[in-house]
């Protein structure tokens, strides 16, 4: 049970500081602010199917929101740890390195989840003027929270590698955004070679997700890209009886 | 308490330390003395299981650091080299953070943290954040850090480096006060540290241990030669040929300082000289004005054993 020791610590940290609200705050106006103009371009308009007509895009839009402020929130999890000689200590205390790592990646995705919570207030409040059918947003929001844990996955690892903050959230930009346009070259690339990309496209399994449809193979793909990203951050950690530390 | 049997490390091409052999028993303090880059960091870390030796084992508090890695790290309380805090906790937050890391009971919590922090003259601030306390504080804030959680074995990585003189003398007390309850291994490239507060002394450089001894027997051990430094009012060449002739005379360095010359005689180990010098000085008629015995001092010891070459009490001034 250390790995709650360290989340706990994490998340301590997480409130102490500023960042974190500036984080929070940037991703709620920027969240709202799509909610807002995606309603009011469904209602001038004039769309008929909600599911794609409007939560499509306003889900669509909050997965930009996250992909921007998720690299940010994870950055500093290894790196600042590295950075002030503290992951030294870490691993001279009782605990494993599985813990370390299952403790920061839950301390993030509860930021996460905090984050994502107050966006809940848009759709309820549309629901006390239109009763709409709840499932899609359901849906669109379960890949909400697969998408943004597969984003901390990610940022945990490349934090991992550094003991530079900036590097790490740029290095997390890097990958994500590659997962995301990487099928975007349809025309050149061979087609054998698409059918693979499309397969790892990280966008491309939240697409279901937004037109509210839960698909078991975008479940699965998200876990195990999650998964994977932590056998990696796991790795990284366990490098240093090879290779030293710093 | 802690056994360390040929314990080698190597990074890529570099060899940290090279079959680095020695036992500490319950309740002894030990200091680690090299130079920087020794290799004192990387046996410590091995200890403390931040990672694994390249060959060789370790043993601590009866448990392998490699493959019981887990029970030993329980045993074991460490201040690293750099002070390493988070600096958005208050001290109390912080040790409490460290009692839960090392399984501390609930109810034993405050106890441990207020013995901690006044052990380490910490009790009065223990709210403030850790980050705006002064260098001196956030060391000992690592010291209380490596006491939670009453580990049989301390291992400190230089505790007392960027100490005002003051804070030098309290951490040291504070090693002293943990003789044999705690058992204790220190590294530090100050050699009176050494002599202040260990009972041994293991001598490290380039990844090799030169010597294992109490500083005592070392100073006897090491000592090869005896000698006197004499100050006389007479031509040099004449002193420097005159005392060479007395009898066990290795070396005589004679220099000449405004009126006077500055001899330095050098005799085989364990002889007494000092008679047969002045007697010598008297039979020319020369003014004498000092004579004494030179005393090896650890860090002789330490020189003549890091640089064999350039060896020699008193090394010889440019």
């Amino acid at each position: 049970m250390k790995f709650l020791v360290i989340c706990r610590r994490e998340l301590r940290s997480y409130f102490t500081s500023y960042v974190a609200y500036v984080l929070l705050t940037v991703f709620l106006l920027l969240s709202g602010y799509f909610f807002y103009s995606d309603l009011v371009f469904f209602i001038l308009f004039g769309g008929y199917v909600l599911p794609t007509g409007l939560w499509q895009y306003v889900f669509l839009d909050m997965r930009l929101c996250a992909l921007l402020v998720l690299p940010l929130l994870t950055m500093r999890l290894f790196a600042e740890e590295r950075k002030l000689g503290t992951i030294e200590l870490l691993w001279t205390y009782p605990l494993r390195d599985r813990d370390i790592v299952a403790g920061k990646f839950l301390a993030s995705w509860i930021f996460f989840v905090i984050m994502l919570l107050p966006t809940l207030l848009g759709p309820l409040l549309f629901y006390q003027y239109y009763q709409f059918d709840i499932g899609p947003v359901a849906a669109a929001y379960a890949g909400m929270l697969l998408l943004g844990t597969a984003f901390v996955a990610c940022g945990l690892f490349i934090s991992s590698l550094t003991e530079n903050q900036v590097v790490a959230a740029m290095g997390t930009y890097g990958i994500l955004v590659f997962f995301w346009f990487m099928t975007w070259n349809e025309e050149v690339a061979d087609q054998r070679i698409i059918r693979v990309l499309l397969r790892l496209s990280l966008f491309d399994h939240f697409y279901n997700f937004a037109r509210g449809v839960i698909d078991t193979k975008d479940v699965v793909f998200f876990l195990l890209f999650v998964a994977f990203f932590l056998f990696l951050t796991l790795q990284s950690l366990t490098a240093r009886t090879w290779r030293g530390v710093r | 308490m802690i056994e360390a049997a040929h314990l080698t490390k190597r990074f890529g091409a570099l060899t940290a330390i090279d079959d680095v052999s020695f036992s500490v028993a319950r309740g002894e303090i030990v200091g680690f003395l090299g130079p920087n880059g020794a290799g004192k960091s990387t046996t410590m870390r091995i200890l403390c299981g931040v990672f694994p030796p390249t060959s060789g084992r370790a043993v601590v508090a009866g448990y392998d650091v490699c493959t019981e890695s887990l029970r030993a790290r329980a045993h074991i309380g460490y201040s690293p080299e750099r002070v390493a805090l988070y600096m958005d906790m208050t001290v109390r937050e912080y040790l409490a953070y460290v009692a839960d890391m090392k399984d501390v009971a609930r109810h034993r919590r405050a106890a441990a943290i207020d013995g901690a922090a006044q052990n380490c003259g910490l009790q009065h601030v223990t709210h403030r954040l850790v980050g705006t306390l002064s260098k001196g504080y956030r060391q000992r804030v690592g010291i209380a850090q490596a006491l939670i959680g009453q580990p049989t074995v301390l291992v400190l990585d230089e505790p007392t480096a960027g100490l005002d003189p003051e804070q030098v003398s309290e951490v040291r007390g504070l090693v002293r006060d943990l003789r044999g309850e705690r058992t204790v291994i220190l590294s530090t490239h100050i050699l009176p540290e050494v002599e202040a507060t260990c009972d041994r002394v293991i001598i490290i450089n380039k990844g090799r241990i030169l010597a294992v001894d109490t500083p005592q027997n070392l100073n006897q051990r090491l000592r090869r030669t005896s000698q006197v430094h004499v100050e006389v009012r007479a031509p040099a060449a004449a002193v420097a040929a005159r005392l060479r002739a007395v009898a066990g005379v290795v070396d005589v360095d004679a220099v000449r300082a405004g009126e006077y010359v500055t001899v330095s005689v050098t005799s085989e180990k364990d002889r007494d000289q000092r008679a047969q010098i002045a007697a010598a000085i008297a039979a020319e008629g020369w003014e004498l004005l000092e004579l004494r015995a030179v005393t090896l001092s650890l860090e002789d010891i330490f020189l003549s054993l890091v640089h064999p070459v350039a060896a020699g009490p008193e090394a010889p001034r440019q």
